[in-house]
């Protein structure tokens, strides 16, 4: 036990780079999300298709795979990414297909009404989607997303085999140079199941902030929130 | 030229037999998961006091950390015990527990879709337990389950490349083989993306109709 005491420092770096990861990794998620959701549910062919091909590309394939294929393949068509920056933009990218079919499911589960009314009122399909469209599809959108972000999360741990120094990584890292394996992967697991039930806290306060009636939800309850299923959308 | 086809065509045999030993732990995962969900389910449902706790967190705790740190714990820990097995067969007994944990959740909606009238029918009948079990609920249950399963199966082939990080000589394995070798990434780990995708893309719609077909019926 006495080597965690000894090896904090470096167990907490990799907590930190893995934090930052799942944040960064988050915000490219969320963006790429609603992008590829919101041009899947366009009329325009043009942007529809392409959406479409970059959504199965990116869930029909391996995540380890894009992530090699963007450290190692890249670079041979003249691109050369920093781990971290590969690391950020294949997580958000591969996540972010996932979550686009959160997206884009949740707006198309509104009321045709809600479309019909806002052209009534005269919307151009901008404003339609700005206001009337995206704000009423949140409550439906934050249960699937934050398996998501869960997903996010726990698939970080994959950057450690493109070198980028994360809580894997100094594990790793640690069982080389001690041999204390049992030790070091008990506490990363634990660190881990930690960072999980935070992301599904925090899912599930901003289901509440969010909910249309917050009197008909269940009161709060962790176990709930993290026994739902892996990446809900296929 | 960048990509090179004479260099891509002569490494293609090396990476369909890593794609067979893909395709195997994914059946054999899948099974070990399927039956070890469905025991973890029914467990669960009959709520015995302590083991039904210690399954609920243990659910909790696989679903909440990563396969590669699952996968890496049981190949380094498991041999200090003086345990040791094969790359293969503890990369198999991994994804098939951290994906039972999914799996029981798709049984237990399944088993609680059961109409509770047939419940009833069945004690009324004074069926045995195991009867009910076997002969009322799981048949209906299982048939809304089939899609989900499908799902988790097509998960679980994509997320067998992880095992190539304990020693799994898998298709990525053979693939990232091949690249450090040959100092040539581009080709491998492209015709590997390309195997991945036209074995999930396929399924995933067939598995998307079956699950249209049954939501109809």
């Amino acid at each position: 036990m006495s080597v965690l005491v000894d090896y904090a420092p470096l167990l907490l770096r990799g907590l930190g780079m893995t934090v930052l990861i799942t944040v960064l990794g988050a915000v490219v998620t969320v963006i790429v999300a609603f992008a590829a959701g919101i041009a899947r549910l366009s009329e325009h062919a043009w942007i529809r298709v392409p959406a479409g091909v970059f959504v199965e590309v990116f869930r029909g394939t391996s995540m380890l795979v894009q992530l090699f294929w963007f450290f190692f393949a890249l670079p041979f068509l003249g691109i050369q990414l920093a781990p971290l920056t590969a690391a950020v933009l294949v997580l958000g990218l591969n996540e972010g297909a996932y979550a686009s079919e959160v997206v884009r499911a949740s707006i198309k589960s509104l009321p045709r009404g809600q479309t019909e009314a806002a052209i009534a009122c005269g919307m151009r399909p901008v404003q339609r989607m700005r206001r009337i469209l995206v704000p009423q599809a949140i409550p439906t959108m934050l249960p699937p997303m934050g398996n998501v972000m869960v997903d996010l999360m726990k698939n970080t741990s994959l950057v450690s085999l493109i070198t980028v120094l994360d809580l894997t990584f100094a594990a790793q890292q640690i069982r080389t140079t001690t041999g204390e394996t049992m030790a070091v992967f008990t506490t990363i697991l634990i660190m881990y199941f930690a960072l999980s039930l935070a992301i599904s806290a925090i899912t599930a306060m901003l289901e509440r902030r969010f909910s249309l009636d917050s009197s008909d939800l269940p009161k709060l309850k962790l176990t709930d929130v993290l026994a739902r299923s892996k990446a809900v959308s296929q | 030229m960048i990509w090179d086809n004479e260099f891509a065509l002569s490494i293609v045999p090396a990476l369909l037999q890593g794609f067979l030993t893909t395709i195997e732990i994914t059946l054999l995962g899948t099974a070990l998961a399927a039956a070890l969900g469905l025991v973890v389910a029914i467990l669960r449902h009959l709520r015995i006091p302590v083991i039904s706790r210690l399954l609920t967190f243990s659910v909790l705790f696989v679903r909440g950390t990563p396969l590669l740190v699952q996968a890496y714990f049981a190949f380094f820990v498991l041999p200090s015990f003086g345990l040791t097995f094969s790359a293969l067969a503890t990369g198999v007994v991994v994804i098939g527990i951290n994906y039972s944990a999914y799996m029981a959740e798709v049984y237990r909606a399944g088993i609680e879709s059961v109409p509770k009238g047939q419940w009833e029918a069945a004690t009324a009948l004074n069926l045995p337990r195991g009867r009910v079990w076997s002969k009322i609920v799981l048949p209906q249950a299982l048939r809304t389950v089939v899609p989900m399963l499908g799902n988790y199966l097509i998960m679980m082939f994509k997320d067998s490349a992880i095992l190539s990080a304990i020693t799994v000589v898998e298709l990525m394995a053979v693939a990232q083989q091949i690249g450090s070798s040959e100092f040539r990434y581009l080709e491998p780990m492209t015709i590997a993306a390309v195997l991945y995708f036209i074995v999930s893309y396929p399924s995933s719609i067939l598995v998307n109709r079956l699950e249209a077909r049954l939501a109809h019926s």
